[in-house]
C-alpha cells in the first residue's frame, strides 16, 4: 500500500483543476451568454436567443439519439408537443372548458412524465427497425400524432389548439418578459448540454455508443441492446419535453401547426446543420436556423424576391450543407481546422516538426 | 399460396372467412338489421370501391418507391415531389393539347428524365449512405415544394377526364330492393374503374417483367448481390438508371391519376410520400405483391375510416402500420 501512495498523490497534484481544464473560449462564451441581456435588445433576447435555446434543446434530444445511439428519430418534435399540450391541458390556458387549471408544480412534471412515457412507446416501436426505417416510422408516427391532435376536439381542442398558455409567476417575476425568459431558456439549455456531455461519458452513454457501433458484439458482452435503445428514447424525451413547454410559453399557444410535419423536419434540419457529433451542434444549428428564419424575409426583399421564399433559402442551405459536409457546421469547422494545420508545402498534416 | 396455407393454417382460415364475409356483403341484398347497424349498403359499397381504387393510386406511387428502394437501397424521400410535379406537368399538357391520355406519357417522360438526373447527380455519389440520401432528398423535397408553390401557387388543380370517361357507369352490384321488387344497382364513376384496371395491369406487367424477363432477372440479381452481378459483366449502373427512371416516371404518371381522382395542391406531396411510406412499411420493402396488399389495405382503411369514423380516419392508417410493425417488423411480404 505504502508503495503506491506517493505515486497517487503526485498524479493528483499534476492533474489540473476543473476550472483550468475547460478551455478559454468556453469561458468566454459562457460569460458572453451571461451578460447578453446588457448587450442585446429585448427582441433579440426573446425571439432569437430564446427560440434558439428552445429549438436547440429539442434538437439536442435528436442529437443524443442520432449521435450516440445511431437512431434518427423525426418524432422528437411530437414529444416536445405532447409536453406542451399537457401543460396547456393540465395547467391554465384561455380554453377554460378543457384546461384543468392545476398548479404548475403538478402540471409541468406531469407533462414531462407523459411525454417520457409516450416517447418510450415510440422508442419501443421504432427500435424494432434500423437505419432508414427508423426515420420513416418516426416520420409516420409524427404525422399520425399531428392528424390526431388536429381532429381531436375533446382533449386537444382540434385545429385551433390552446392559446393563453402562460408560465407561472414564480418569485414575483413575469417569466415571459425578455430577460427572465432568456435566463430561463439559457439555464435549461446549459443544464441539458452539460447533462448530455456527462451522460455521453457515463457507463450508459458509452454502452449506447457501443450499441450504435456494433450491436451484436454488445449483445454478446451481455448488454441488453433493445433496452439501451428504448432507454435512450426515454432519456432524450426529457430535454425535448422541456423545450416543448418553453416553446409553448414563448408563443403562449400550442396548436397542431406547432407539431406538424414541417416543424418535425425542421428539427432534423437544425440538428444536421449543426452537427451530430457534439452536443454543441444542435445549438449552433438552431442559432443559424433562427437567424435565417428571422432575417431571410428582409434578405429576400432586399434581393427583390418576395419574402415568402424563405423556405427555399432554408432548403437550399440545408441541401448545400448535407451535400458537402455530412457532419454539418461542426464538420466544416473541423475541415477548416485540418486545413489550417496542414503544411502548405508538403500537403500533409502536422506541419514542420 | 398452398405453402402459406399449410404453414399458417389459422391465418389462412381467418383470411378466407374475411374474404367470404366481404363477398357476401358485396353481393347479397342486405337484411334490415345490418343496414340499421352500419348504414346503407350503398354507403358501404362506395366506401369499399373508393378504398380499392384509392389503393390502386397508392400502389402506383408506392411501387416506384419500393422498386427504387428494393433494388438500389436508395431512399428517395423526394418521391412525393415527383408525384406532385408529375401531376402539374400532366395538368398543363392535358389543358394545352386537350388530350387527357397524352398527360400520362408526358408526365412519365418528364419525371423519368428528372429521375435520371437525381440518380446521376445525387444518388450515384452517395451509394450506401442511407442517412445522407435521406437528408439530401428531404432537402430536395423542401426546395422543390417551394419552387412548385412559387410557380403554381396554392390553388387546387383538377385534371378533367375526357367525355367518354366522365360520369357514372352501371355496375351489377345491388344496393337495395325497391318496394316494387325492382333491384337498384350501384352506379360508380367510370374513370375510377378504368384507372384501377390500368393500375392492376401495370402491377401485373411489373410483376411479370420482374419475374419472367431477362431485365427482371438482372434486377432481382442486383437486389441480392450487386457486386457479384457487376463482376459478371453486367453494367449495373445502367440498370440502376433505368429502374430509377421507371420508378420516378411511375410517380409522375400517378400524379396525373391523382389529379384526376382528387386534386393537386401544395401539401399533396407530403401526403403521398407518407402514404407510400406507410404502404411500403406495411407491405414490406422491395416487394411488388407486398406493395399491392399494403396499398389496398391502406386505401380501404382510409375510406372506411372516413365513412364510419370520420374524425380519426387518418389515424386508422397509422394504427395498421403500428400493428404490422409490432407483429411483423419486416412488413407483410417482406423478407426478414
Amino acid at each position: 500500500m505504502a508503495l503506491f501512495e506517493p505515486h497517487n498523490i503526485s498524479r493528483i497534484d499534476r492533474s489540473p483543476g476543473w476550472i483550468e481544464r475547460i478551455p478559454g473560449p468556453y469561458w468566454a462564451l459562457a460569460i458572453l451568454l451571461l451578460i447578453m441581456p446588457s448587450l442585446a435588445s429585448d427582441f433579440v433576447l426573446f425571439q432569437i436567443f430564446g427560440w434558439s435555446f428552445i429549438l436547440g434543446m429539442i434538437a439536442l434530444s435528436l442529437m443524443f439519439l442520432a449521435g450516440y445511439g445511431g437512431m434518427v428519430s423525426v418524432a422528437q418534435m411530437s414529444v416536445a408537443g405532447i409536453a406542451g399540450y399537457m401543460v396547456a391541458i393540465f395547467g391554465e390556458s384561455a380554453i377554460d372548458q378543457i384546461s384543468m387549471g392545476w398548479p404548475w408544480f403538478v402540471a409541468i412534471p406531469l407533462g414531462i412524465l407523459i411525454a417520457a412515457i409516450l416517447a418510450t412507446c415510440v422508442g419501443w416501436l421504432a427500435v424494432r427497425t434500423e437505419g432508414i426505417y427508423t426515420i420513416m416510422i418516426t416520420l409516420a408516427i409524427a404525422a399520425a400524432f399531428f392528424y390526431f391532435c388536429r381532429q381531436n376536439y375533446t382533449v386537444f381542442n382540434g385545429f385551433s389548439g390552446f392559446n393563453g398558455v402562460l408560465p407561472p409567476e414564480l418569485f414575483g417575476v413575469d417569466w415571459r418578459t425578455a430577460v427572465p425568459f432568456y435566463y430561463l431558456c439559457l439555464f435549461w439549455a446549459a443544464l441539458y448540454f452539460l447533462v448530455v456531455l456527462y451522460v455521453s461519458r457515463s457507463p450508459f452513454g458509452l454502452a449506447l455508443q457501443g450499441v450504435r457501433d456494433n450491436p451484436r458484439r454488445m449483445a454478446a458482452l451481455g448488454y441488453n441492446v433493445t433496452a439501451h435503445r428504448v432507454a435512450a428514447y426515454t432519456a432524450a424525451s426529457i430535454p425535448a419535453a422541456t423545450g416543448g413547454i418553453l416553446l409553448t410559453w414563448q408563443s403562449a399557444q400550442i396548436s397542431p401547426g406547432t407539431i406538424s410535419i414541417g416543424p418535425a423536419i425542421d428539427i432534423l434540419v437544425v440538428a444536421i446543420v449543426g452537427g451530430l457529433r457534439h452536443p454543441i451542434g444542435p445549438f449552433i444549428g438552431a442559432f443559424v436556423y433562427v437567424l435565417l428564419k428571422t432575417f431571410a424575409v428582409d434578405f429576400l426583399t432586399s434581393l427583390g424576391l418576395s419574402g415568402e421564399r424563405f423556405q427555399l433559402i432554408i432548403g437550399l442551405g440545408f441541401l448545400v450543407i448535407v451535400f458537402w459536409s455530412p457532419d454539418g457546421v461542426l464538420g466544416l469547422w473541423e475541415k477548416f481546422r485540418n486545413w489550417q494545420k496542414r503544411d502548405p508545402l508538403r500537403g500533409q498534416e502536422g506541419g514542420i516538426e | 399460396m398452398r405453402r402459406f396455407a399449410s404453414r399458417h393454417p389459422w391465418w389462412s382460415a381467418i383470411i378466407v372467412v374475411v374474404a367470404f364475409i366481404l363477398l357476401w356483403m358485396m353481393f347479397a341484398v342486405w337484411p334490415e338489421w345490418l343496414s340499421d347497424l352500419i348504414g346503407s349498403k350503398k354507403l358501404f359499397l362506395n366506401a369499399l370501391f373508393n378504398g380499392i381504387t384509392l389503393g390502386g393510386l397508392y400502389f402506383l406511387v408506392a411501387s416506384g418507391f419500393t422498386l427504387i428502394f428494393g433494388l438500389m437501397r436508395n431512399v428517395n424521400l423526394a418521391h412525393g415531389s415527383l408525384y406532385l410535379l408529375g401531376g402539374y406537368v400532366g395538368y398543363f399538357v392535358a389543358s394545352w393539347t386537350g388530350y387527357w391520355l397524352l398527360a400520362f406519357p408526358a408526365a412519365f417522360i418528364v419525371m423519368a428524365l428528372l429521375g435520371l438526373l437525381f440518380q446521376y447527380f445525387v444518388f450515384r455519389r452517395m451509394e450506401g449512405e442511407d442517412l445522407r440520401q435521406t437528408l439530401v432528398t428531404i432537402g430536395i423535397s423542401i426546395v422543390v415544394a417551394d419552387l412548385m408553390l412559387w410557380s403554381f401557387g396554392g390553388d387546387f388543380y383538377n385534371i378533367n377526364p375526357p367525355e367518354w370517361l366522365s360520369g357514372p357507369m352501371d355496375t351489377f352490384f345491388i344496393t337495395a330492393v325497391k318496394s316494387s321488387g325492382d333491384y337498384v344497382f350501384l352506379r360508380y364513376p367510370m374513370v375510377r374503374v378504368v384507372i384501377f384496371a390500368a393500375s392492376v395491369v401495370i402491377g401485373l406487367a411489373m410483376w411479370i417483367a420482374l419475374n419472367r424477363t431477362r431485365i427482371g432477372m438482372l434486377i432481382r440479381a442486383g437486389v441480392d448481390d450487386r457486386d457479384m452481378l457487376s463482376a459478371t459483366g453486367v453494367r449495373i449502373q445502367l440498370v440502376f438508371l433505368g429502374v430509377f427512371a421507371f420508378g420516378a416516371g411511375l410517380a409522375g404518371a400517378a400524379g396525373v391519376v391523382g389529379g384526376t381522382f382528387q386534386s393537386l395542391a401544395p401539401g399533396e406531396d407530403t401526403r403521398f410520400l407518407l402514404a407510400s411510406l406507410v404502404v411500403v412499411i406495411v407491405g414490406g420493402m422491395g416487394s411488388i405483391p407486398g406493395t399491392a396488399i399494403g396499398a389496398l389495405l391502406v386505401g380501404v382503411a382510409e375510406q372506411f375510416g372516413s365513412v364510419y369514423f370520420p374524425t380519426y380516419a387518418v389515424v386508422l392508417t397509422f394504427l395498421i402500420m403500428v400493428a404490422v410493425l409490432a407483429f411483423r417488423p419486416q412488413g407483410i411480404m417482406g423478407r426478414s
